[in-house]
Protein backbone atom coordinates (compact mmCIF):
# COMPACT_ATOMS: atom_id res chain seq x y z
CA UNK A 1 0.00 0.00 0.00
CA UNK A 2 1.25 3.27 -0.86
CA UNK A 3 1.83 6.03 1.77
CA UNK A 4 0.99 8.87 0.37
CA UNK A 5 -1.64 10.48 1.47
CA UNK A 6 -4.73 10.79 -0.90
CA UNK A 7 -5.95 14.34 -0.30
CA UNK A 8 -9.42 13.67 -2.30
CA UNK A 9 -10.32 11.08 0.08
CA UNK A 10 -8.74 12.91 2.76
CA UNK A 11 -10.81 15.74 2.47
CA UNK A 12 -14.59 14.06 2.01
CA UNK A 13 -13.06 11.71 5.44
CA UNK A 14 -12.32 14.94 7.22
CA UNK A 15 -16.18 16.56 5.95
CA UNK A 16 -18.11 13.39 7.51
CA UNK A 17 -15.97 12.96 10.49
CA UNK A 18 -16.66 16.49 11.18
CA UNK A 19 -20.17 16.06 10.35
CA UNK A 20 -20.75 13.48 12.66
CA UNK A 21 -18.97 15.20 15.41
CA UNK A 22 -21.50 18.32 15.41
CA UNK A 23 -24.07 15.77 15.35
CA UNK A 24 -22.87 14.08 18.29
CA UNK A 25 -22.44 17.08 20.52
CA UNK A 26 -26.12 18.27 19.29
CA UNK A 27 -27.59 15.15 20.40
CA UNK A 28 -28.15 16.22 23.64
CA UNK A 29 -30.55 18.45 22.70
CA UNK A 30 -32.39 15.50 20.69
CA UNK A 31 -35.36 13.70 22.08
CA UNK A 32 -35.11 16.11 24.81
CA UNK A 33 -34.55 15.05 27.78
CA UNK A 34 -32.37 16.09 31.10
CA UNK A 35 -29.36 14.27 30.25
CA UNK A 36 -27.22 14.89 33.69
CA UNK A 37 -29.92 13.99 35.67
CA UNK A 38 -30.79 10.23 35.61
CA UNK A 39 -28.85 7.31 34.18
CA UNK A 40 -32.32 5.89 32.22
CA UNK A 41 -31.53 9.58 30.40
CA UNK A 42 -27.57 9.43 29.76
CA UNK A 43 -26.92 5.59 29.51
CA UNK A 44 -30.42 4.24 27.61
CA UNK A 45 -31.67 7.55 26.01
CA UNK A 46 -34.42 7.93 27.86
CA UNK A 47 -36.02 4.79 26.93
CA UNK A 48 -37.53 5.97 24.28
CA UNK A 49 -36.53 4.76 21.02
CA UNK A 50 -38.96 3.64 18.47
CA UNK A 51 -38.93 1.05 15.35
CA UNK A 52 -36.81 2.75 13.20
CA UNK A 53 -34.25 4.64 16.03
CA UNK A 54 -33.87 0.98 17.62
CA UNK A 55 -33.31 -0.54 14.00
CA UNK A 56 -30.42 2.34 13.53
CA UNK A 57 -28.92 1.61 16.51
CA UNK A 58 -29.15 -1.72 17.09
CA UNK A 59 -27.79 -2.22 13.20
CA UNK A 60 -24.99 0.44 13.76
CA UNK A 61 -23.41 -1.46 16.96
CA UNK A 62 -23.95 -4.88 16.10
CA UNK A 63 -22.71 -5.20 12.78
CA UNK A 64 -19.66 -2.89 13.85
CA UNK A 65 -16.43 -1.45 11.60
CA UNK A 66 -13.99 -4.81 12.57
CA UNK A 67 -16.83 -6.29 10.69
CA UNK A 68 -16.88 -4.80 7.98
CA UNK A 69 -12.65 -5.04 7.73
CA UNK A 70 -12.71 -8.69 9.77
CA UNK A 71 -15.27 -10.62 7.57
CA UNK A 72 -14.07 -10.22 4.28
CA UNK A 73 -10.45 -10.51 5.66
CA UNK A 74 -11.34 -14.20 7.04
CA UNK A 75 -13.13 -15.22 4.07
CA UNK A 76 -10.12 -13.47 1.83
CA UNK A 77 -8.12 -15.83 4.29
CA UNK A 78 -9.79 -19.61 4.37
CA UNK A 79 -13.15 -19.29 2.18
CA UNK A 80 -16.56 -20.69 3.12
CA UNK A 81 -15.40 -21.12 6.82
CA UNK A 82 -15.73 -17.51 7.28
CA UNK A 83 -18.69 -16.96 5.86
CA UNK A 84 -20.29 -18.41 9.44
CA UNK A 85 -20.80 -14.84 10.06
CA UNK A 86 -24.18 -15.34 7.56
CA UNK A 87 -25.91 -18.09 9.54
CA UNK A 88 -24.87 -16.65 13.02
CA UNK A 89 -26.78 -13.70 12.12
CA UNK A 90 -29.83 -15.32 10.61
CA UNK A 91 -30.45 -17.21 13.62
CA UNK A 92 -29.97 -14.88 16.20
CA UNK A 93 -32.90 -13.10 15.16
CA UNK A 94 -35.81 -15.69 15.80
CA UNK A 95 -34.25 -15.87 19.18
CA UNK A 96 -34.06 -12.21 20.09
CA UNK A 97 -37.78 -12.61 18.89
CA UNK A 98 -38.46 -15.01 21.28
CA UNK A 99 -36.08 -13.87 24.16
CA UNK A 100 -35.51 -10.39 24.31
CA UNK A 101 -39.04 -8.78 24.51
CA UNK A 102 -39.35 -10.55 27.93
CA UNK A 103 -36.28 -9.77 29.44
CA UNK A 104 -37.70 -6.01 28.03
CA UNK A 105 -40.89 -6.48 30.11
CA UNK A 106 -38.43 -7.23 33.28
CA UNK A 107 -36.38 -4.21 33.07
CA UNK A 108 -39.00 -1.97 32.22
CA UNK A 109 -41.27 -3.13 35.24
CA UNK A 110 -37.98 -2.97 37.85
CA UNK A 111 -36.06 -0.10 36.15
CA UNK A 112 -33.30 -2.42 35.54
CA UNK A 113 -30.17 -0.85 33.37
CA UNK A 114 -28.39 -4.02 32.76
CA UNK A 115 -27.97 -7.83 32.73
CA UNK A 116 -26.71 -7.86 36.03
CA UNK A 117 -29.47 -5.43 37.66
CA UNK A 118 -31.65 -7.93 35.65
CA UNK A 119 -29.75 -11.11 37.46
CA UNK A 120 -29.90 -9.78 40.92
CA UNK A 121 -33.52 -8.61 40.64
CA UNK A 122 -34.28 -12.22 39.49
CA UNK A 123 -31.77 -13.84 42.17
CA UNK A 124 -31.48 -11.62 44.88
CA UNK A 125 -27.79 -12.63 44.64
CA UNK A 126 -24.83 -10.38 44.99
CA UNK A 127 -22.31 -12.42 43.93
CA UNK A 128 -24.36 -13.71 40.77
CA UNK A 129 -24.65 -9.96 39.96
CA UNK A 130 -20.93 -9.20 39.77
CA UNK A 131 -20.07 -12.60 38.17
CA UNK A 132 -22.25 -11.06 35.15
CA UNK A 133 -20.92 -7.70 35.32
CA UNK A 134 -17.40 -8.33 35.63
CA UNK A 135 -17.95 -10.80 32.74
CA UNK A 136 -19.83 -8.13 30.78
CA UNK A 137 -17.23 -5.28 31.37
CA UNK A 138 -14.17 -7.71 30.39
CA UNK A 139 -15.37 -8.42 27.15
CA UNK A 140 -16.48 -5.14 25.97
CA UNK A 141 -13.16 -3.81 26.51
CA UNK A 142 -11.41 -5.65 24.38
CA UNK A 143 -14.51 -5.03 21.28
CA UNK A 144 -13.96 -1.22 21.83
CA UNK A 145 -10.18 -1.89 20.74
CA UNK A 146 -10.85 -3.77 17.81
CA UNK A 147 -13.30 -0.61 16.61
CA UNK A 148 -10.33 1.19 17.08
CA UNK A 149 -7.96 -1.53 15.17
CA UNK A 150 -10.69 -1.09 12.43
CA UNK A 151 -10.76 2.52 11.94
CA UNK A 152 -6.97 2.55 12.42
CA UNK A 153 -6.66 0.37 9.10
CA UNK A 154 -9.04 2.71 6.62
CA UNK A 155 -6.78 5.65 8.03
CA UNK A 156 -3.50 3.70 7.09
CA UNK A 157 -5.34 3.56 4.16
CA UNK A 158 -5.58 7.07 3.09
CA UNK A 159 -1.95 7.35 3.77
CA UNK A 160 -1.66 9.26 7.51
CA UNK A 161 0.41 7.46 10.07
CA UNK A 162 1.23 7.40 13.28
CA UNK A 163 -1.19 7.21 16.31
CA UNK A 164 -2.20 11.19 16.05
CA UNK A 165 -5.44 10.44 14.11
CA UNK A 166 -7.19 7.66 16.27
CA UNK A 167 -6.39 9.56 19.17
CA UNK A 168 -7.68 12.72 17.78
CA UNK A 169 -10.76 10.67 16.58
CA UNK A 170 -11.01 9.30 20.24
CA UNK A 171 -10.98 12.32 22.21
CA UNK A 172 -13.54 13.80 20.21
CA UNK A 173 -15.91 10.47 20.41
CA UNK A 174 -15.26 10.67 24.66
CA UNK A 175 -16.35 14.09 24.80
CA UNK A 176 -19.89 14.01 22.96
CA UNK A 177 -20.63 10.61 24.50
CA UNK A 178 -19.91 12.65 27.76
CA UNK A 179 -21.92 15.50 27.04
CA UNK A 180 -24.79 12.99 25.38
CA UNK A 181 -24.93 10.12 26.62
CA UNK A 182 -26.52 7.07 24.61
CA UNK A 183 -28.53 9.78 22.00
CA UNK A 184 -25.04 10.68 20.65
CA UNK A 185 -24.50 7.15 19.03
CA UNK A 186 -28.44 6.90 17.93
CA UNK A 187 -28.13 9.86 15.94
CA UNK A 188 -25.10 9.22 14.41
CA UNK A 189 -25.88 5.72 13.61
CA UNK A 190 -28.49 7.04 10.73
CA UNK A 191 -25.39 8.40 9.07
CA UNK A 192 -22.96 5.70 9.84
CA UNK A 193 -25.62 3.11 8.24
CA UNK A 194 -27.10 4.91 5.15
CA UNK A 195 -23.60 5.84 4.19
CA UNK A 196 -22.57 1.81 5.09
CA UNK A 197 -25.34 1.02 2.87
CA UNK A 198 -24.24 3.14 -0.07
CA UNK A 199 -21.29 1.60 -0.05
CA UNK A 200 -21.96 -1.74 0.02
CA UNK A 201 -24.95 -1.91 -2.38
CA UNK A 202 -22.57 0.31 -5.05
CA UNK A 203 -20.01 -2.25 -4.25
CA UNK A 204 -21.80 -5.50 -4.98
CA UNK A 205 -22.87 -3.68 -8.49
CA UNK A 206 -19.94 -2.11 -9.73
CA UNK A 207 -17.26 -4.19 -8.78
CA UNK A 208 -18.41 -7.82 -10.23
CA UNK A 209 -19.32 -5.29 -13.33
CA UNK A 210 -16.00 -4.51 -13.64
CA UNK A 211 -14.70 -7.83 -13.24
CA UNK A 212 -16.65 -10.35 -15.35
CA UNK A 213 -19.76 -10.86 -12.60
CA UNK A 214 -20.41 -13.12 -9.76
CA UNK A 215 -18.95 -16.47 -11.73
CA UNK A 216 -15.56 -15.08 -12.59
CA UNK A 217 -15.35 -13.52 -8.86
CA UNK A 218 -16.11 -17.25 -7.41
CA UNK A 219 -14.31 -18.94 -10.27
CA UNK A 220 -10.65 -16.97 -9.60
CA UNK A 221 -11.27 -17.42 -5.71
CA UNK A 222 -11.89 -20.81 -6.43
CA UNK A 223 -8.07 -21.09 -8.84
CA UNK A 224 -6.24 -19.18 -5.65
CA UNK A 225 -7.50 -21.88 -2.83
CA UNK A 226 -6.55 -24.56 -5.04
CA UNK A 227 -3.37 -23.75 -5.42
CA UNK A 228 -3.21 -21.84 -1.59
CA UNK A 229 -4.41 -25.49 -0.35
CA UNK A 230 -5.10 -26.75 3.48
CA UNK A 231 -8.26 -26.03 4.93
CA UNK A 232 -9.40 -23.31 2.75
CA UNK A 233 -12.23 -23.63 -0.64
CA UNK A 234 -15.20 -22.20 -1.52
CA UNK A 235 -17.23 -25.08 0.33
CA UNK A 236 -16.18 -26.82 3.76
CA UNK A 237 -14.11 -29.62 3.98
CA UNK A 238 -16.04 -32.34 6.02
CA UNK A 239 -14.07 -31.65 9.33
CA UNK A 240 -15.04 -28.10 9.41
CA UNK A 241 -18.39 -28.31 9.13
CA UNK A 242 -19.36 -29.04 13.21
CA UNK A 243 -16.84 -25.92 13.89
CA UNK A 244 -18.89 -23.95 11.58
CA UNK A 245 -22.39 -24.88 12.74
CA UNK A 246 -21.26 -24.29 16.47
CA UNK A 247 -19.52 -21.39 15.68
CA UNK A 248 -22.48 -19.80 14.62
CA UNK A 249 -24.83 -21.35 17.08
CA UNK A 250 -22.85 -19.79 19.92
CA UNK A 251 -22.03 -16.37 18.76
CA UNK A 252 -25.42 -16.41 17.85
CA UNK A 253 -26.19 -17.06 21.54
CA UNK A 254 -23.27 -14.58 22.73
CA UNK A 255 -24.82 -11.75 20.74
CA UNK A 256 -27.42 -10.30 22.73
CA UNK A 257 -25.60 -11.09 26.51
CA UNK A 258 -23.29 -8.16 25.20
CA UNK A 259 -23.99 -4.90 27.08
CA UNK A 260 -23.86 -2.89 24.06
CA UNK A 261 -26.70 -5.06 22.55
CA UNK A 262 -28.61 -5.27 25.53
CA UNK A 263 -28.19 -1.22 25.80
CA UNK A 264 -29.93 -1.54 22.56
CA UNK A 265 -32.83 -3.48 23.79
CA UNK A 266 -33.21 -1.50 27.08
CA UNK A 267 -33.68 1.49 25.13
CA UNK A 268 -36.32 0.96 23.33
CA UNK A 269 -39.66 1.78 24.09
CA UNK A 270 -42.36 -0.96 24.24
CA UNK A 271 -41.25 -5.18 23.50
CA UNK A 272 -43.11 -5.07 20.61
CA UNK A 273 -40.15 -2.45 18.81
CA UNK A 274 -37.98 -5.68 19.67
CA UNK A 275 -40.57 -7.89 17.83
CA UNK A 276 -40.44 -5.84 14.96
CA UNK A 277 -36.30 -5.36 14.88
CA UNK A 278 -36.41 -8.72 14.96
CA UNK A 279 -38.22 -8.52 11.65
CA UNK A 280 -36.48 -5.60 10.22
CA UNK A 281 -33.31 -6.20 11.14
CA UNK A 282 -32.25 -9.25 8.95
CA UNK A 283 -31.74 -6.29 6.47
CA UNK A 284 -28.03 -5.78 7.66
CA UNK A 285 -27.78 -9.84 7.61
CA UNK A 286 -27.81 -9.33 3.98
CA UNK A 287 -25.52 -6.47 3.69
CA UNK A 288 -22.87 -8.74 6.03
CA UNK A 289 -23.05 -11.51 3.33
CA UNK A 290 -22.45 -9.34 0.52
CA UNK A 291 -19.76 -7.49 2.21
CA UNK A 292 -18.00 -11.05 3.02
CA UNK A 293 -17.71 -11.23 -0.61
CA UNK A 294 -15.55 -8.76 -0.67
CA UNK A 295 -13.24 -11.10 0.17
CA UNK A 296 -13.52 -12.90 -3.19
CA UNK A 297 -13.64 -10.12 -5.06
CA UNK A 298 -10.04 -8.98 -4.18
CA UNK A 299 -9.09 -12.50 -5.61
CA UNK A 300 -10.80 -11.64 -9.34
CA UNK A 301 -9.12 -7.56 -9.01
CA UNK A 302 -5.47 -9.90 -8.32
CA UNK A 303 -5.33 -7.84 -4.97
CA UNK A 304 -2.09 -9.23 -2.98
CA UNK A 305 -1.58 -7.68 0.82
CA UNK A 306 0.62 -8.60 3.53
CA UNK A 307 -2.51 -8.24 6.48
CA UNK A 308 -5.51 -9.82 5.54
CA UNK A 309 -7.43 -6.78 7.11
CA UNK A 310 -5.92 -4.59 4.09
CA UNK A 311 -8.03 -6.69 1.83
CA UNK A 312 -11.40 -4.05 1.85
CA UNK A 313 -9.50 -0.84 1.98
CA UNK A 314 -6.79 -2.00 -0.60
CA UNK A 315 -10.08 -3.05 -2.99
CA UNK A 316 -11.69 -0.03 -2.88
CA UNK A 317 -8.64 1.86 -3.79
CA UNK A 318 -7.93 0.19 -6.68
CA UNK A 319 -11.28 0.04 -8.19
CA UNK A 320 -12.59 3.24 -7.24
CA UNK A 321 -12.11 6.85 -7.75
CA UNK A 322 -10.58 8.92 -4.25
CA UNK A 323 -13.77 10.45 -3.56
CA UNK A 324 -15.49 7.49 -3.42
CA UNK A 325 -12.69 5.27 -1.73
CA UNK A 326 -13.03 8.43 0.66
CA UNK A 327 -16.53 7.88 1.46
CA UNK A 328 -16.33 4.57 2.25
CA UNK A 329 -13.46 4.83 4.53
CA UNK A 330 -15.05 7.34 6.39
CA UNK A 331 -18.53 5.04 6.30
CA UNK A 332 -16.10 2.73 8.22
CA UNK A 333 -14.56 4.87 10.41
CA UNK A 334 -17.98 6.35 11.38
CA UNK A 335 -19.00 2.89 11.71
CA UNK A 336 -16.63 2.77 14.67
CA UNK A 337 -17.51 4.97 16.57
CA UNK A 338 -21.10 4.28 17.06
CA UNK A 339 -20.30 0.72 18.73
CA UNK A 340 -17.63 1.97 20.65
CA UNK A 341 -19.30 4.86 22.13
CA UNK A 342 -22.36 2.22 22.52
CA UNK A 343 -19.92 -0.33 24.54
CA UNK A 344 -18.41 2.31 26.59
CA UNK A 345 -22.20 3.46 27.36
CA UNK A 346 -23.24 -0.33 28.51
CA UNK A 347 -19.77 -0.91 30.46
CA UNK A 348 -20.12 2.17 32.12
CA UNK A 349 -23.75 1.36 33.17
CA UNK A 350 -22.51 -1.78 34.78
CA UNK A 351 -19.67 -0.22 36.46
CA UNK A 352 -22.52 2.03 38.15
CA UNK A 353 -25.03 0.30 38.68
CA UNK A 354 -23.43 -3.22 39.64
CA UNK A 355 -20.07 -1.78 41.45
CA UNK A 356 -20.30 1.46 42.40
CA UNK A 357 -24.34 1.74 43.19
CA UNK A 358 -23.63 -1.82 45.00
CA UNK A 359 -20.42 -1.96 47.19
CA UNK A 360 -19.89 1.69 47.09
CA UNK A 361 -22.30 3.94 47.55
CA UNK A 362 -26.17 2.54 47.87
CA UNK A 363 -27.71 5.51 48.47
CA UNK A 364 -26.69 7.16 45.41
CA UNK A 365 -29.14 9.75 43.65
CA UNK A 366 -29.98 9.28 40.00
CA UNK A 367 -27.86 12.46 39.12
CA UNK A 368 -24.88 10.84 41.12
CA UNK A 369 -25.57 7.59 38.69
CA UNK A 370 -25.25 9.60 35.76
CA UNK A 371 -22.09 11.31 36.31
CA UNK A 372 -20.29 8.09 37.35
CA UNK A 373 -21.42 6.83 34.47
CA UNK A 374 -20.02 9.40 32.15
CA UNK A 375 -16.78 9.17 34.57
CA UNK A 376 -17.04 5.73 34.02
CA UNK A 377 -16.98 6.03 30.53
CA UNK A 378 -14.42 7.93 29.63
CA UNK A 379 -12.07 6.07 31.74
CA UNK A 380 -13.44 2.41 29.53
CA UNK A 381 -12.86 4.37 25.84
CA UNK A 382 -9.39 5.19 27.52
CA UNK A 383 -8.09 1.74 28.83
CA UNK A 384 -9.14 0.59 25.12
CA UNK A 385 -7.09 3.35 23.45
CA UNK A 386 -4.06 2.36 25.23
CA UNK A 387 -4.64 -1.23 24.76
CA UNK A 388 -4.67 -0.08 21.42
CA UNK A 389 -1.26 1.88 21.24
CA UNK A 390 0.54 0.27 23.40
CA UNK A 391 -0.05 -4.00 22.86
CA UNK A 392 0.04 -5.72 20.06
CA UNK A 393 -3.03 -6.06 17.60
CA UNK A 394 -2.99 -9.68 18.35
CA UNK A 395 -3.58 -9.48 22.11
CA UNK A 396 -6.75 -7.37 21.23
CA UNK A 397 -7.74 -10.13 19.08
CA UNK A 398 -6.92 -12.79 21.24
CA UNK A 399 -8.92 -11.00 24.30
CA UNK A 400 -12.15 -10.33 21.87
CA UNK A 401 -12.02 -14.12 21.20
CA UNK A 402 -11.69 -14.86 24.56
CA UNK A 403 -14.26 -12.29 25.61
CA UNK A 404 -17.38 -14.32 23.15
CA UNK A 405 -16.68 -17.07 25.32
CA UNK A 406 -17.13 -15.62 28.75
CA UNK A 407 -19.95 -13.39 27.63
CA UNK A 408 -22.05 -16.80 26.54
CA UNK A 409 -21.37 -17.84 30.04
CA UNK A 410 -23.76 -15.75 31.73
CA UNK A 411 -26.44 -16.89 29.16
CA UNK A 412 -27.86 -19.15 31.90
CA UNK A 413 -27.85 -16.32 34.43
CA UNK A 414 -29.56 -13.83 32.63
CA UNK A 415 -32.04 -16.47 30.24
CA UNK A 416 -33.12 -18.91 32.44
CA UNK A 417 -34.40 -16.95 35.15
CA UNK A 418 -37.19 -15.59 32.26
CA UNK A 419 -38.89 -19.08 31.55
CA UNK A 420 -38.36 -20.40 35.12
CA UNK A 421 -37.16 -20.50 38.24
CA UNK A 422 -36.19 -23.74 39.33
CA UNK A 423 -31.93 -22.89 38.65
CA UNK A 424 -30.68 -21.74 42.20
CA UNK A 425 -28.24 -18.73 42.20
CA UNK A 426 -25.08 -20.58 43.63
CA UNK A 427 -25.35 -23.37 40.95
CA UNK A 428 -25.98 -20.66 38.07
CA UNK A 429 -22.47 -19.43 39.69
CA UNK A 430 -20.58 -22.51 40.07
CA UNK A 431 -21.67 -23.05 36.60
CA UNK A 432 -20.39 -19.63 35.08
CA UNK A 433 -17.32 -20.28 36.98
CA UNK A 434 -16.78 -24.12 35.81
CA UNK A 435 -17.99 -22.80 31.78
CA UNK A 436 -15.58 -19.72 32.06
CA UNK A 437 -12.57 -21.87 33.77
CA UNK A 438 -13.14 -24.56 31.53
CA UNK A 439 -13.60 -22.28 28.27
CA UNK A 440 -10.47 -20.21 29.22
CA UNK A 441 -7.92 -23.27 29.80
CA UNK A 442 -8.98 -24.92 26.75
CA UNK A 443 -8.85 -22.00 24.07
CA UNK A 444 -5.13 -21.28 26.13
CA UNK A 445 -3.96 -24.65 25.53
CA UNK A 446 -4.69 -24.76 22.31
CA UNK A 447 -3.04 -21.55 21.24
CA UNK A 448 -5.78 -19.73 21.53
CA UNK A 449 -7.76 -20.93 18.96
CA UNK A 450 -11.43 -20.87 19.29
CA UNK A 451 -12.02 -24.75 18.49
CA UNK A 452 -11.59 -27.59 20.75
CA UNK A 453 -11.35 -31.68 19.26
CA UNK A 454 -13.54 -34.49 21.04
CA UNK A 455 -12.76 -38.23 20.14
CA UNK A 456 -15.74 -39.90 19.97
CA UNK A 457 -16.69 -43.26 18.16
CA UNK A 458 -12.91 -43.30 16.83
CA UNK A 459 -13.25 -40.42 15.06
CA UNK A 460 -12.42 -36.73 16.18
CA UNK A 461 -15.09 -33.43 15.82
CA UNK A 462 -13.60 -29.94 16.38
CA UNK A 463 -16.25 -27.82 17.73
CA UNK A 464 -16.65 -24.39 18.98
CA UNK A 465 -15.43 -23.85 22.74
CA UNK A 466 -17.48 -21.34 23.78
CA UNK A 467 -20.95 -23.76 22.98
CA UNK A 468 -19.06 -26.65 25.11
CA UNK A 469 -17.82 -24.35 27.89
CA UNK A 470 -22.14 -23.28 27.90
CA UNK A 471 -23.07 -26.92 28.01
CA UNK A 472 -20.65 -27.50 30.68
CA UNK A 473 -21.88 -24.51 32.91
CA UNK A 474 -25.29 -25.54 32.30
CA UNK A 475 -24.93 -29.12 33.41
CA UNK A 476 -22.98 -27.82 36.59
CA UNK A 477 -25.70 -25.24 37.17
CA UNK A 478 -28.18 -27.93 37.27
CA UNK A 479 -26.52 -30.80 39.00
CA UNK A 480 -25.70 -28.11 41.96
CA UNK A 481 -29.03 -26.80 42.16
CA UNK A 482 -30.04 -30.82 42.55
CA UNK A 483 -27.62 -31.17 45.25
CA UNK A 484 -28.53 -27.52 47.01
CA UNK A 485 -32.43 -28.58 47.00
CA UNK A 486 -31.06 -32.23 48.79
CA UNK A 487 -29.21 -30.35 51.06
CA UNK A 488 -30.59 -27.07 51.94
CA UNK A 489 -34.72 -27.50 50.48
CA UNK A 490 -35.80 -24.26 49.40
CA UNK A 491 -37.86 -22.31 52.34
CA UNK A 492 -35.39 -23.62 54.72
CA UNK A 493 -32.97 -21.11 54.76
CA UNK A 494 -34.07 -17.69 56.27
CA UNK A 495 -34.70 -14.89 53.37
CA UNK A 496 -31.82 -12.23 54.07
CA UNK B 1 -46.68 -21.45 15.48
CA UNK B 2 -43.65 -20.90 17.38
CA UNK B 3 -42.21 -23.99 16.13
CA UNK B 4 -41.76 -21.89 12.34
CA UNK B 5 -38.69 -20.20 14.38
CA UNK B 6 -36.95 -23.15 14.29
CA UNK B 7 -36.75 -24.08 10.93
CA UNK B 8 -33.87 -21.13 10.57
CA UNK B 9 -31.89 -23.43 13.05
CA UNK B 10 -32.73 -26.42 11.52
CA UNK B 11 -31.78 -25.60 7.68
CA UNK B 12 -28.94 -23.47 8.58
CA UNK B 13 -27.37 -25.51 11.44
CA UNK B 14 -27.47 -28.96 9.90
CA UNK B 15 -24.11 -27.81 7.51
CA UNK B 16 -24.11 -31.61 5.15
CA UNK B 17 -27.68 -30.22 3.46
CA UNK B 18 -25.98 -27.49 1.98
CA UNK B 19 -22.11 -27.45 1.59
CA UNK B 20 -22.46 -27.92 -2.22
CA UNK B 21 -21.12 -26.28 -5.39
CA UNK B 22 -24.21 -26.96 -7.39
CA UNK B 23 -27.10 -26.05 -8.55
CA UNK B 24 -25.70 -22.30 -8.99
CA UNK B 25 -27.59 -19.32 -8.95
CA UNK B 26 -26.30 -15.73 -11.01
CA UNK B 27 -23.13 -16.99 -10.40
CA UNK B 28 -23.42 -18.44 -6.83
CA UNK B 29 -22.80 -21.45 -5.94
CA UNK B 30 -25.46 -23.34 -4.11
CA UNK B 31 -23.41 -23.15 -0.63
CA UNK B 32 -23.61 -19.29 -0.58
CA UNK B 33 -27.55 -18.38 -2.30
CA UNK B 34 -28.78 -20.70 0.01
CA UNK B 35 -27.07 -19.43 3.03
CA UNK B 36 -28.49 -15.66 1.77
CA UNK B 37 -31.85 -17.25 0.85
CA UNK B 38 -32.42 -17.76 4.52
CA UNK B 39 -32.27 -14.23 5.25
CA UNK B 40 -35.59 -12.95 3.85
CA UNK B 41 -37.09 -16.65 4.78
CA UNK B 42 -36.21 -16.22 8.46
CA UNK B 43 -37.85 -12.91 8.44
CA UNK B 44 -40.78 -14.23 6.52
CA UNK B 45 -41.02 -16.75 9.29
CA UNK B 46 -40.63 -14.37 12.44
CA UNK B 47 -43.31 -12.02 10.74
CA UNK B 48 -45.90 -14.91 10.16
CA UNK B 49 -45.48 -15.40 13.81
CA UNK B 50 -45.43 -12.13 14.72
CA UNK B 51 -48.65 -11.51 13.01
CA UNK B 52 -50.60 -14.54 14.97
CA UNK B 53 -49.59 -14.21 18.27
CA UNK B 54 -51.49 -12.17 21.09
CA UNK B 55 -50.70 -8.24 21.07
CA UNK B 56 -49.56 -6.82 24.16
CA UNK B 57 -52.11 -5.50 27.28
CA UNK B 58 -51.54 -2.36 26.58
CA UNK B 59 -50.67 -0.55 29.70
Amino acid sequence: MSDQIDWVALTVFVFFFALVTVMGFFAARWKAGPVSAHLDEWGLGGRQFGTWITWFLVGGDFYTAYTVIAVPALVYAVGAYGFFALPYTVIVYPFVFAVMPLLWKVAHAKGHVTAADVVHGTYNSRGLELAVAITGMVATMPYIALQLIGMGVVIKAIGLTGEFPIIAAFIVLALYTYSSGLRAPALIAFVKDIMIYIVVLVAVVVVPAKLGGYGAVFAAANDAFTAKGGATGLLLKPSQMLAYATLALGSALAAFMYPHTLTGIFASKSADTIRKNAILLPAYTLLLGLIALLGYMAYAANIKVTSNNDVVPVLFKVLFPSWFAGFAFSAIAIGALVPAAVMSIGAANLFTRNVWKSYVDPGISHAGEASVAKIASLVVKLGALAFTIFLPTQYALDLQLLGGLWILQTFPALVFGLFTRWFRAEGLLLGWVAGILWGSWTAWSNGLKPLATIELGGTSHVFYVGLGALLLNVAVAAIATVIMGLVLPRGATARS
Amino acid sequence: MWVLLLLPFIGLLWVPFYNFQEPALFGFPFFYWYQLAWVPLSSLLIWLVYRRRTPDETP
